[in-house]
């Protein structure tokens, strides 16, 4: 029995493949590419355990106790204390807009009382909008309370060594009390949803274009660029917020995630979220040769996007470098703004320091998809 | 016919990655002139029209189409031209009337809806108006895209290659059409590899690797190559062979068991054919064919 298969015909279809990959540049540098960036981000960047996180200490006490809390708090490798001098006022809109993680407040009788064995309180604020954030440093925070004094409490005062510990720290949860992780995810799952979709449609829309021969016929007629662009993204932005209508009221009645700040405001903000987006597409288009290839150049957008931005794992975790990369991104400023209005209520003057980096984005990538766009065939 | 200069250009060129595909091209065509634009593949036809409507800019040259400048006013140009492209560049998901529609929107014409409909009847598409584009055959594709290029009124039509792959019947109706619109005044500038269509043109135009090499009259033009033409009978199944190699003979063409033979110098075709026994032969006229493959063999191919 003679096998059907010939080994000719195999290796000639080998072959031919192995000739179109090679013409294809973009796909074979994705296929490099993004195993590459995913090493990269998960290998380098992500870290589930972030530590150094911004912590203003508001030290209405002033003793020995008090600043050993504070290098204790400083050499649990958690809380990185900034030099602060502001009111609480301030250190609570520092921790609205996101600048500050912790704010931990000793009292003005704190040495007093701890003398006296009164079991002060210190009370130490978290940002929990992102639990997976705070939570190894509250962790490390329960038990500094039993050894962070002990070489302070000597003599007499040794006795308050023993359990139970001399002082208590409470923690309050701020703006995700229980923790829920639900709360932190379902509005960051409206930015990656938004991006992926929107880059990725408006990509294809101008590449269909130039795939199927009806950009020549477009060009033919005297119609300005900005009109072509904008009339493309249009559409999408009403099918982004139809997206948005769809997760905001998944997220309220399924996830009971709490709308805690402006409506109106969000949508304004998904507005330019979108556009920020669309403009990406649109100039991702302008380089891209197929559909393929935009669908490619979306991934290789949307990886950093969804790893970088805090949308998965805690943005404060990552080193240096990495949050560079991530704030050129619009998701991370767009989270920042999500979370921000939905579960800590925050209104214009705290978005706003999120709202600009979205602004100089979009103009940024408009300016340049505007530049390469074809008004000819040449 | 008027005698105004529709399309005024001289000396355009163009280049593609170092490769000059269009060599000083200078071209006129008059008001409510057909011009035939002639050339083997890849000679520059498509660049040239391209150049035309402000598709391409010209590396070099200068000149009008519609009295605009071909290098800045092709906004302008193509406000007035209607370019019907070689491939079919209309949404296959969209219906014929949808995408008369939305040329009819981008040309900003105010009386939409009845020239949307006025155009399907004139061009026998109001049945299908329904039809989505991707569906019709070749033949319907075409209709409907001379159907937009024609929807804004335009005063000059560039047509590249328009009834390739079209079956005889429909390209008579296409060229019917288009001498219907030279008659009421426009301009039709159409590149054709067919030669019956070239001799139903006005003026010719040959163009070979981006040089135009000869233009005129269909008449002018087979007065020009001097050729004379021979249609010889014979039993012997070789016989093309042996055509070939007689002197004086330049070109033969086999059409099932009659060959047409042409050259410069009819007497000596005469001799060189009087030369070999059992064969008939008798004077015809050349026709445009002979003519283009006369030019084609005088223009060594230029590679690079």
């Amino acid at each position: 029995m003679k096998l059907p298969l010939s080994l000719h015909r195999l290796w000639a279809i080998v072959a031919k493949e192995f000739i179109q990959l090679r013409r294809d540049r973009i796909t074979f540098a994705m296929m490099v590419g993004i195993p590459v960036m995913q090493l990269v981000l998960f290998g380098f960047a992500i870290n589930t355990d972030p530590k150094h996180l911004p912590t203003v200490v508001l030290d209405a006490d002033q003793s020995a106790y008090s600043r050993s809390f504070t290098a204790g708090l400083e050499n649990s490798g958690y809380f990185d204390i900034r030099p602060y001098t502001g009111g609480v006022a301030q250190a609570e809109q520092g921790m609205a807009v996101g600048t500050i993680q912790f704010i931990v407040s000793i009292p003005a009788d704190f040495s007093r009382r701890l003398v006296r064995g009164e079991k002060p309180a210190v009370l130490v604020e978290a940002d929990a909008s992102d639990p997976s954030a705070t939570g190894n440093a509250l962790a490390a925070l329960a038990s500094l309370n039993q050894t962070v004094l002990s070489h302070d409490l000597t003599g007499p005062l040794a006795q308050l060594n023993s359990a139970p510990p001399p002082f208590e720290i409470r923690v309050q949860r701020n703006y995700n009390p229980e923790g829920i992780t639900q709360y932190n995810i379902v509005p960051g799952l409206m930015g990656t949803i938004l991006t992926m979709t929107m880059i990725m449609m408006t990509g294809m829309a101008v590449t269909r274009e130039l795939e199927r021969g009806t950009l020549e016929n477009l060009l033919a007629m005297p119609v300005h660029p900005l009109e072509v662009m904008i009339g493309k993204i249009i559409p999408y932005i009403m099918v982004g917020y139809i997206q948005v209508v769809v997760i905001l009221t998944a997220a309220y009645f399924l996830f009971h995630v709490p709308i805690a700040g402006s409506l109106p405001l969000l949508l304004a903000c998904v507005l330019i979220f979108l556009a920020a987006n669309l403009a990406v597409g649109m100039m991702f288009s302008t380089i891209a040769k197929s559909q393929l290839q935009a669908m490619q150049m979306t991934f290789f957008f949307f990886l950093p996007s969804m790893l970088l931005s805090g949308f998965m794992f805690p943005f404060r975790g990552m080193p240096e470098w990495a949050q560079v990369i991530g704030s050129a991104l619009p998701l991370t400023h767009f989270l920042r703004i999500v979370r921000g209005i939905m579960l800590k209520g925050n209104g214009w003057t705290e978005t706003w320091p999120s709202v600009w980096p979205l602004l100089v984005f979009m103009a940024v990538v408009l300016a340049i998809g505007l530049k390469r766009y074809r008004r000819t065939l040449d | 016919m008027s005698e105004a200069l529709l399309i005024d250009v001289h000396e355009l060129s163009k280049s593609f990655n170092g490769k000059r595909a269009v060599n000083g091209l200078s071209l006129q065509v008059r008001g409510g002139e057909i011009f035939g634009f002639l050339g083997p593949n890849g000679s520059g036809k498509t660049t040239s029209i391209r150049m035309l409507c402000g598709l391409l800019t010209p590396d070099s040259g200068s000149g009008t189409c519609l009295d605009f400048d071909v290098l800045t006013q092709s906004r302008e140009i193509k406000k007035q031209v209607g370019y019907m492209t070689q491939r079919f560049s209309f949404y296959d998901d969209l219906s014929i009337r949808e995408n008369l529609d939305f040329v009819a929107r981008m040309y900003g014409m105010d009386n939409r809806r009845s020239v949307v409909e006025q155009s399907m009847i004139d061009l026998g598409l109001a049945d299908r108006r329904e039809q989505l584009a991707g569906t019709l055959s070749g033949g319907w594709k075409q209709r409907l895209a001379l159907a937009a290029c024609m929807l804004h009124q335009p005063r000059l039509l560039l047509l590249d290659e328009p009834t390739a792959g079209v079956d005889p019947k429909a390209r008579r109706d296409f060229w019917d059409e288009i001498h219907r619109l030279a008659g009421q005044g426009i301009s039709v500038l159409v590149s054709t590899h067919y030669m019956d269509e070239a001799a139903r043109c006005h003026r010719l135009g040959y163009i070979a690797y981006g040089d135009l090499l000869a233009s005129g009259t269909p008449d002018e033009l087979l007065a020009a190559s001097r050729l004379v033409s021979f249609n010889v009978r014979g039993s012997d199944l070789a016989l093309g062979e042996r055509l070939k190699a007689l002197p004086g003979i330049e070109q033969v063409v086999a059409m099932g068991h009659v060959y047409s033979v042409s050259g410069t110098d009819g007497e000596r075709i005469r001799q060189s054919l009087s030369g070999i026994e059992g064969l008939r032969f008798e004077p015809v006229e050349t026709g445009l064919e002979q003519v283009f493959i006369q030019l084609m063999d005088r223009t060594p191919e230029k590679i690079g």
